[in-house]
C-alpha cells in the first residue's frame, strides 16, 4: 500500500515526523504509523512547558488495537500541544501530517534533525522493514 | 504465519485487503481496509458479514445423547423445542469454565458450537465423560463452514437468497434451507447484540456463499467485518469471550452467568461447586466500568481502590457506538455496586472510573 510522505519533514525509525517551522519543531506520526495503528481512539499529550529529550516517550496514541508511545525526535521544551486531538483523535488517521500534529518543541539542538531520515530515506526504511 | 490454519476464505480475505492476524491458531482478518470502526458501525446500522469458520461444531448423536448432554452442561435441554437454540457452558467439577457454547436441538442430533481455541480440549473432555453413555460426539468443524451475518438488515439480505420465509425463524431458533442454492443450517443468533444469523453449510461452498451474501447486501451497505469489530460489538453488548471474561480461573457466579443454570433438572458436572459459590458468594464478580478520567482501559490493566490492587480488566476499549471509555473487570463484591468509584491503572497511572450497569449496549433482541 502506498503511503503519503511530507517532503518537508524528517522521520524517526519509531515513525514520528519532525518539521522545522520557524524556530520550532512540530512533531506528529507518519502515515505509515497511523495506518498500522488503524482507527485512533485516544491521544495523550505532554504538558506544555515540559522538557523532553530526543528518543524519550512523551505522548501516547491509542487505537482500537493497541497503545503506542510517541517519542520526541528532538530535545527541548514543549511549547504547544494539539488539544484538538483530545476531542478528535480520528484526525490522526485522516490528516497525519497537517491537522494531527501532536506537539511543538523549542529545540535545544537543531543538529538532532540531521540524525533523522528524509522522506526518501524513510520510505526506503519502511520498504526494508517489510518481511 | 506458516503454521497457522486457514479457513476456506483465506484467499478471499487477502484479496479484499484483509489484515491477517493469528487468532486461535488460525490466520483471520482483524479488519479490512474499511477499518474496524466503519465495520462496527455497519453492523449496528446495516449489516456485517464475518468469517467465523474457526469456531468448532460437534454433533452429538445416539440413544443417550440427551441424557449425556444434560449431564455435561447446566441448562435443562429437555425443555428445548425442536430447532430451538440455547446458550450454555461446560464446567469442571470445581465449577470453573471448560468453555461456553451454543446448543441446537436438531431432528437428527444435538448440534453444539464451541470456541475455536477450545475445540480439541472440549472434544477430549466430552469424550472422556461419554464413557458409559450410548452416544457419539462427532467433530464436524472441518467439513462445516460457519459464517455470521449480523445487523438490522441481515434478514432482508438473507431473504434474497432463500425461499424459506425468515419470519418463520424467530430469534434463538434454527431452520434447514437452501441459501444461494447451498444446503444450509440457518440459526437466528449471533454475537454482536444485533439480530442476525449464523450459517452452517458444507465447507466446499464457502467462497460461493461468501460472495453471494456480499453481493446480496451490496445495495444495503453490507460490509465484510474482521475480528476487531466482532470484539467491539460483543463487548458493547457485554457478551463474554472465553480467555477474557470466562476461563478455567472463574466460575459462572463470578461471571454473572448463573442464570443459565437450571437447578432442578438433576445432576450436572460442576453443579455442587457452582451452587456452593452461589450460596456462599463469589470472591470476585464481573462488573462494567466507565472511565471518569479519560483513558483506554485495556485487558489485564489492574483495578485499584484505596491504593490497593483489587482486580483487573478483562476487556476494555472506547466503545464505538456509545463513544465512552468502558471496561469489563473483575472486582470483589464489595466494589461491585453501580456507582462505586475505583481506579484503573493505565500504564501505571491511576485513572478514576466508576461501576456502571451492564450491558453497555442493550441488544436489539432484548429491547
Amino acid at each position: 500500500m502506498p503511503f503519503q510522505y511530507d517532503p518537508q519533514a524528517r522521520y524517526a525509525k519509531t515513525h514520528e515526523w519532525a518539521r522545522l517551522e520557524g524556530d520550532l519543531v512540530v512533531v506528529g506520526i507518519s502515515d505509515y504509523a497511523q495506518d498500522a495503528l488503524s482507527d485512533v481512539v485516544f491521544v495523550e499529550l505532554p504538558a506544555v512547558g515540559s522538557v523532553v529529550s530526543a528518543g524519550s516517550a512523551v505522548a501516547v496514541v491509542e487505537s482500537v488495537k493497541a497503545a503506542e508511545d510517541v517519542y520526541s525526535p528532538v530535545s527541548g521544551e514543549v511549547v504547544a500541544v494539539n488539544e484538538k486531538l483530545i476531542e478528535r483523535p480520528e484526525l490522526v488517521n485522516a490528516s497525519p501530517y497537517e491537522e494531527a500534529w501532536f506537539f511543538k518543541v523549542r529545540p535545544s539542538d537543531l543538529g538532532e534533525l540531521d540524525g533523522l531520515m528524509d522522506a526518501a530515506a524513510y520510505e526506503a526504511f519502511l520498504a526494508s522493514q517489510e518481511h | 504465519m506458516a503454521e497457522l490454519r486457514q479457513t476456506p476464505l483465506y484467499e478471499r480475505h487477502v484479496a479484499m485487503g484483509g489484515r491477517m492476524v493469528p487468532f486461535a491458531g488460525y490466520a483471520l482478518p482483524v479488519q479490512y481496509p474499511t477499518g474496524p470502526m466503519a465495520e462496527h458501525h455497519a453492523v449496528r446500522q446495516v449489516a456485517g458479514l464475518f468469517d467465523i469458520d474457526h469456531m468448532g461444531q460437534f454433533r452429538i448423536v445416539g440413544r443417550d445423547a440427551e441424557v449425556f448432554l444434560q449431564y455435561v452442561q447446566p441448562r435443562d435441554i429437555g425443555q428445548m423445542q425442536l430447532w430451538e437454540g440455547a446458550y450454555s457452558f461446560l464446567c469442571y467439577a470445581d465449577g470453573t469454565f471448560v468453555d461456553d457454547l451454543f446448543i441446537y436441538r436438531l431432528p437428527d442430533a444435538w448440534f453444539i458450537v464451541v470456541n475455536a481455541v477450545n475445540r480439541e480440549k472440549d472434544l477430549f473432555w466430552l469424550d472422556t465423560l461419554a464413557v458409559g453413555f450410548d452416544c457419539d460426539i462427532i467433530d464436524v468443524s472441518d467439513p462445516t463452514c460457519m459464517l455470521a451475518l449480523q445487523g438490522p438488515k441481515a434478514q432482508s439480505i438473507l431473504q434474497k437468497l432463500t425461499d424459506l420465509d425468515l419470519n418463520r425463524v424467530p430469534f434463538r431458533t434454527a431452520a434447514q434451507a437452501q441459501v444461494a442454492g447451498i444446503e444450509t443450517l440457518i440459526a437466528a443468533t449471533g454475537y454482536t447484540g444485533e439480530y442476525g444469523y449464523e450459517l452452517f453449510f458444507p465447507a466446499e461452498h464457502a467462497v460461493a456463499m461468501w460472495e453471494s451474501l456480499l453481493e446480496a447486501g451490496q445495495d444495503e451497505g453490507l460490509l465484510a467485518c474482521g475480528l476487531a469489530a466482532r470484539d467491539s460489538l460483543r463487548f458493547e453488548a457485554c457478551l463474554p469471550l472465553y480467555g477474557h471474561e470466562i476461563s478455567a480461573a472463574v466460575d459462572p457466579v463470578s461471571a454473572r452467568l448463573a442464570w443459565v443454570c437450571d437447578w432442578d433438572k438433576g445432576p450436572w458436572i460442576g453443579r455442587e461447586a457452582v451452587l456452593r459459590i452461589k450460596l456462599e458468594g463469589p470472591k470476585q464478580v464481573l462488573v462494567g466500568l466507565e472511565m471518569i478520567e479519560k483513558g483506554v482501559p485495556r485487558e489485564r490493566y489492574p483495578v485499584a481502590a484505596g491504593g490497593k490492587i483489587i482486580g483487573h480488566v478483562t476487556t476494555g476499549m472506547k466503545a464505538p457506538t456509545l463513544d465512552r471509555f468502558l471496561a469489563m473487570a473483575y472486582v470483589p463484591p464489595d466494589y461491585s455496586a453501580v456507582g462505586t468509584e475505583v481506579e484503573v491503572m493505565i500504564r501505571d497511572q491511576p485513572r478514576k472510573a466508576r461501576v456502571v450497569p451492564r450491558p453497555f449496549y442493550i441488544p436489539a433482541y432484548r429491547r
